[in-house]
C-alpha cells in the first residue's frame, strides 16, 4: 500500500529518481527548520525518497558545516548554507551548478524576489550563475510591544517630551527616543529597557547589527565605480556617524548584561518582557505572534528605520538550498529541489512558517494581510543589503566583528578609528586575494 | 642426580616464545607488540606537528582545496610576530595565567594545610572542594554565565549585599575591566581543588619525625612551617604550578562559554585567537605557523620550568 502510495506520488511530481534515497538535508537548528521537516513529510509521500536533518545551532552552523563542505564530506546531500558562502563555495566547487538543472525544468529565477536572487544564488553577483534556490528569505526587522505603546500614561508623556506621538519610528533617531523614553522605566512593577541590539562577538551578530545602523547612514563597501575600493566609502563620515550612532544605542538603552547577544538572547529579552523593541530576523516572527505573554495584538513589526539622509536599508539574512557535489545522491536532491520549487509547496511553507521567496507567493493579494508581519516582511525585503558574499568572506567577517566589538561593546578607540581600522584588515584580505 | 635450584628454574622457564613462532626472536616479538603504538604515535601526534611545520611555510588555507599553494617561506611568522594583536592576546593570556596561578596556588596550598589537620568531617569537606574540578568546564561556563547576568544573577546580588552597589549596574563579563577577573574568578573556583590535592599528598608525604625532631629542638610552628613544611611541600607545589601554567596557557572552552573572548577582545586569549584564524577565518598555513610558535613557547618554558624543578627535588 505504502508502495503503491509512493509510485503514484513519483509520478504525480514527475520524479526521475529510479530508486528511493536516504537524503540528508543540513541546515541551522531553528524553528523554520522544524517547520521544513513538517513540509518535506509531503516530499517523503510522493517521491518514495526518506529524508534526514541535520540541524546545528546557528553560534555553531558555520563552523560544522564549512568544515563539512571543506572536507568534502558526504553527510548532507542538499545544504541550506547562509548567503555569504556562496562566493565559496562556488569558487571552491563545493556546490552543484544549478542553471542546466533549472532550464530542465523550467524554473525561472525571475520567480523568485530580485534580492534573494543576488543575495541567495548567484555568483558572481549579479551575474546568471546559480548555485542555490533562494529557500528561506530574511531580513532584520524590529519587534515592539505595542501594547506598551498604547498605554495613554505613556502616550501622554511621551508627546510631552518629545512632542509626537509614541510610534513606530521612521527614523533612526526617532527610534533612539522610543528605547530612550522605556529605558529603566517600570511597567507593571517591572523595570524594563530600551532595545535589544545586536551585540554578539563570537560569530557575526554585532556586524548584522551595525551593518543595518550604517547602511541606512550612507556606508558603502566599495566603490561602485571601482570594486574593492574601500577607502572613503566604509569608512565615509556617514558611515562613522552610523557606527557612533550604534555604540550610543548600545550605551543608552540596552538591557543590563547585554554584550555578547544575538538572535536567541533578544528573543529571551523580548519574549520575558524585558525589552520594548527587539532588533532582530523576521524568521521570529511566527514564534513572537504566537507567544502565549507577548503575541497577538501585544506585538507590532516595522521595517529598519531610515537614516538621517532618508536611506533607508536593511541587512539580509536567509539562505538559498543548494545540492552538495560530494553527495552520491544529486539525483535525488535535485528531485528535492524540483519538488521545492512548486509554487503550491511554496504557499504551504509560508503557512507553516517558512519564509517562501517566491513571487506568486509574496506577490498574491492575499499575502500581505495573511500574517501581522507580512507586511513589513514585504517592507524589509525591498530594502535589503548583503555582507561581503566573497570567497573570504569568513576573515572580512571576523575583522568586522573585531572592530565593530573593540568599538562599540569595549569602547576602544573611536568609530573613525574602527573604520579606519576594518578598511586596513579588509584591504589586507584582498591584497591577499589578488584583488588590486 | 640431586635436583639443584638452578634446574628447577630451568625447567620452570618456558621455552622461548620466539622459538615457536617461525623463528622470530624475542626482541622481534616485542618490536611486533610495541609497533602498533609507535605507529599510531607517530600518524596522531609526530605526523600532524611535521606537517603543522610544513604548512607553516605556505600560503594553504583548507577552505580552498583548488587554489596553488605557494611556499612563502618566513612570511607567516613574521607577521604574527609583528601583529600587535596578537601581543594583546599574548597579554591578555599572561595575565590570565599569572592571577590563576597565584591565587590557585595561595588558596590551594591554604585549603591543603587546613585539610591536613585532622579534624572531624576533613574527608566530607575535601570531597565537597574537589566538586567544581569534576565539571565539565562547558557547563561551568554557562553555569557561571547565568550567575555573572545583572539582572538575575546571584554573584551580582552577593557583591551588591556586601558593597551596596546594584546589582544591575554593573556586568562582569561585560565590562572591559571586569571581565578578565571574572574568567579569573571562575577558573579559580573550579580549578584551586586540584592545586589542593597536590598539596595534600605533599604535605601528607613529610614525615611526622621530622617535626617531632623539631619540637624536640624547640622550633616555633612558624619556623616549623618555613623550613620543614614549605621545602617539603614546593615540589609538589611547582608539579601543580607546571600543570596548571600547561593546562591555562591552552585555555579555551571556559572562556569561549563566558565571554566568547569579548569585551571586545579583551579576554581573547591566543587558544582562541588561534581557533578564529584555523577555523573561522581558514588561514591554515598562516594558523600553523601561530601554532608552532605556541607550541615553542610551552614547551620551551616547560623545559626550563621542569629543569627547575628538578633542582629542587634534588635539594
Amino acid at each position: 500500500m505504502v508502495a503503491v502510495a509512493a509510485l503514484m506520488g513519483a509520478s504525480a511530481m514527475g520524479a526521475t529518481s529510479a530508486r528511493a534515497d536516504d537524503l540528508t538535508l543540513c541546515w541551522a537548528a531553528w524553528d523554520p527548520a522544524n517547520a521544513l521537516v513538517e513540509l518535506s513529510k509531503d516530499f517523503e509521500t510522493k517521491s518514495g525518497h526518506t529524508m534526514k536533518f541535520e540541524f546545528v545551532p546557528w553560534p555553531n552552523f558555520a563552523d560544522r558545516m564549512l568544515n563539512e563542505l571543506n572536507s568534502g564530506g558526504k553527510l548532507c546531500d542538499l545544504m541550506i548554507g547562509d548567503s555569504q558562502w556562496i562566493g565559496g563555495a562556488a569558487e571552491n566547487g563545493q556546490y552543484v551548478k544549478l542553471n542546466d538543472f533549472f532550464d530542465k525544468e523550467g524554473i525561472k529565477m525571475a520567480d523568485f524576489i530580485p534580492a534573494t536572487v543576488t543575495g541567495y544564488s548567484e555568483w558572481p553577483k549579479n551575474t546568471p550563475n546559480y548555485w542555490a534556490l533562494p529557500a528561506f528569505g530574511d531580513v532584520v526587522g524590529w519587534t515592539y510591544r505595542k501594547d506598551w505603546f498604547s498605554r495613554p500614561e505613556l502616550q501622554a508623556e511621551f508627546k510631552t517630551k518629545y512632542g509626537r506621538d509614541l510610534a513606530v519610528p521612521k527614523t533612526f533617531a526617532e527610534l533612539k527616543d522610543v528605547a530612550e523614553f522605556f529605558q529603566n522605566r517600570k511597567i507593571d512593577g517591572t523595570t524594563v529597557y530600551g532595545a535589544a541590539i545586536y551585540t554578539e562577538r563570537g560569530s557575526e551578530g554585532i556586524t548584522m547589527g551595525a551593518m543595518d545602523v550604517l547602511y541606512s547612514f550612507g556606508f558603502q563597501y566599495d566603490n561602485p565605480d571601482k570594486p574593492y575600493e574601500l577607502e572613503g566609502f566604509v569608512n565615509s563620515p556617514e558611515a562613522v556617524a552610523g557606527l557612533e550612532f550604534y555604540k550610543a544605542l548600545y550605551d543608552c538603552c540596552a538591557p543590563p548584561g547585554s554584550s555578547d547577544a544575538y538572535m536567541s538572547e533578544n528573543i529571551d529579552a523580548y519574549k520575558s518582557g524585558q525589552v520594548a523593541l527587539q532588533m532582530n530576523f523576521a524568521f521570529i516572527w511566527p514564534g513572537i505572534n504566537a507567544d502565549a505573554k507577548v503575541g497577538g495584538d501585544k506585538s507590532g513589526y516595522f521595517a529598519n528605520p531610515a537614516g538621517p539622509g532618508g536611506k533607508q536599508f536593511a541587512q539580509l539574512g536567509g539562505q538559498g538550498i543548494s545540492v552538495v557535489s560530494s553527495s552520491e545522491k544529486q539525483e535525488a536532491a535535485l528531485d528535492y529541489i524540483k519538488w521545492f520549487a512548486q509554487p503550491d509547496i511554496q504557499a504551504k511553507w509560508w503557512s507553516l512558517g517558512g519564509y517562501s521567496a517566491l513571487r506568486a507567493v509574496v506577490e498574491d493579494p492575499g499575502f500581505a494581510t495573511s500574517q501581522p508581519y507580512a507586511q513589513t516582511f514585504l517592507d524589509s525585503m525591498a530594502i535589503v543589503k548583503d555582507f561581503w558574499a566573497e570567497p573570504s568572506y569568513a576573515s572580512l567577517l571576523q575583522a568586522s566583528q573585531k572592530r565593530f566589538h573593540d568599538y562599540v561593546i569595549a569602547g576602544q578607540g573611536t568609530s573613525k578609528e574602527a573604520l579606519d581600522g576594518l578598511v586596513k584588515d579588509w584591504t589586507d584580505v584582498f591584497t591577499d586575494e589578488d584583488k588590486y | 642426580m640431586s635436583d639443584t635450584p638452578m634446574d628447577r628454574a630451568a625447567r620452570a622457564t618456558p621455552p622461548a616464545v620466539a622459538r615457536r613462532i617461525r623463528g622470530l626472536s624475542d626482541r622481534s616479538i616485542a618490536w611486533l607488540f610495541v609497533a602498533p603504538s609507535i605507529i599510531l604515535l607517530l600518524a596522531v601526534n609526530i605526523f600532524p606537528l611535521i606537517w603543522t611545520v610544513r604548512l607553516s611555510f605556505t600560503n594553504f588555507r583548507v577552505n580552498r582545496p583548488n587554489a596553488e599553494i605557494d611556499f612563502v617561506g618566513l612570511q607567516n611568522y613574521r607577521r604574527i610576530l609583528t601583529d600587535g594583536d596578537i601581543w594583546l592576546t599574548m597579554q591578555a593570556t599572561a595575565h590570565f595565567l599569572i592571577w590563576t596561578i597565584v591565587l590557585q596556588v595561595l588558596i590551594g596550598f591554604s585549603l591543603a594545610y587546613l585539610i591536613n589537620k585532622k579534624f572531624r568531617g576533613n574527608d566530607l569537606w575535601t570531597t565537597i572542594i574537589v566538586l567544581p574540578m569534576m565539571l565539565s568546564p562547558a557547563v561551568v561556563g554557562n553555569f557561571w554565565t547565568f550567575l555573572y547576568q545583572p539582572q538575575i544573577g546571584l554573584f551580582n546580588y552577593a557583591v551588591s549585599f556586601l558593597t551596596g552597589f546594584d546589582p544591575s549596574s554593573f556586568s562582569m563579563i561585560g565590562s572591559v575591566n571586569l571581565a578578565p577577573w571574572a574568567i579569573v574568578i571562575v577558573d579559580t573556583w573550579m580549578w584551586t581543588p586540584f592545586v589542593m590535592l597536590i598539596c595534600l599528598a605533599g604535605l601528607r608525604s613529610i614525615p611526622d619525625s621530622i617535626y617531632e625532631a623539631a619540637e624536640c629542638d624547640r622550633a616555633s610552628k612558624w619556623r616549623q612551617f618555613w623550613t620543614i613544611t614549605i621545602p617539603m611541600v614546593l615540589p609538589f607545589l611547582m608539579l601543580a604550578i607546571l600543570f596548571r601554567g600547561i593546562e591555562n596557557f591552552k585555555m579555551f572552552d571556559l572562556v569561549v562559554q563566558l565571554t566568547g573572548g569579548g569585551p571586545g577582545s579583551t579576554t581573547e586569549l591566543t587558544s582562541i585567537n588561534l581557533k578564529r584564524e584555523a577555523f573561522e577565518k581558514w588561514r591554515t598555513g598562516y594558523a600553523s605557523a601561530y601554532a608552532v610558535i605556541l607550541f615553542v613557547t610551552v614547551f620551551g618554558l616547560a623545559s626550563i620550568y621542569v629543569k627547575a624543578l628538578n633542582k629542587v627535588k634534588q635539594r
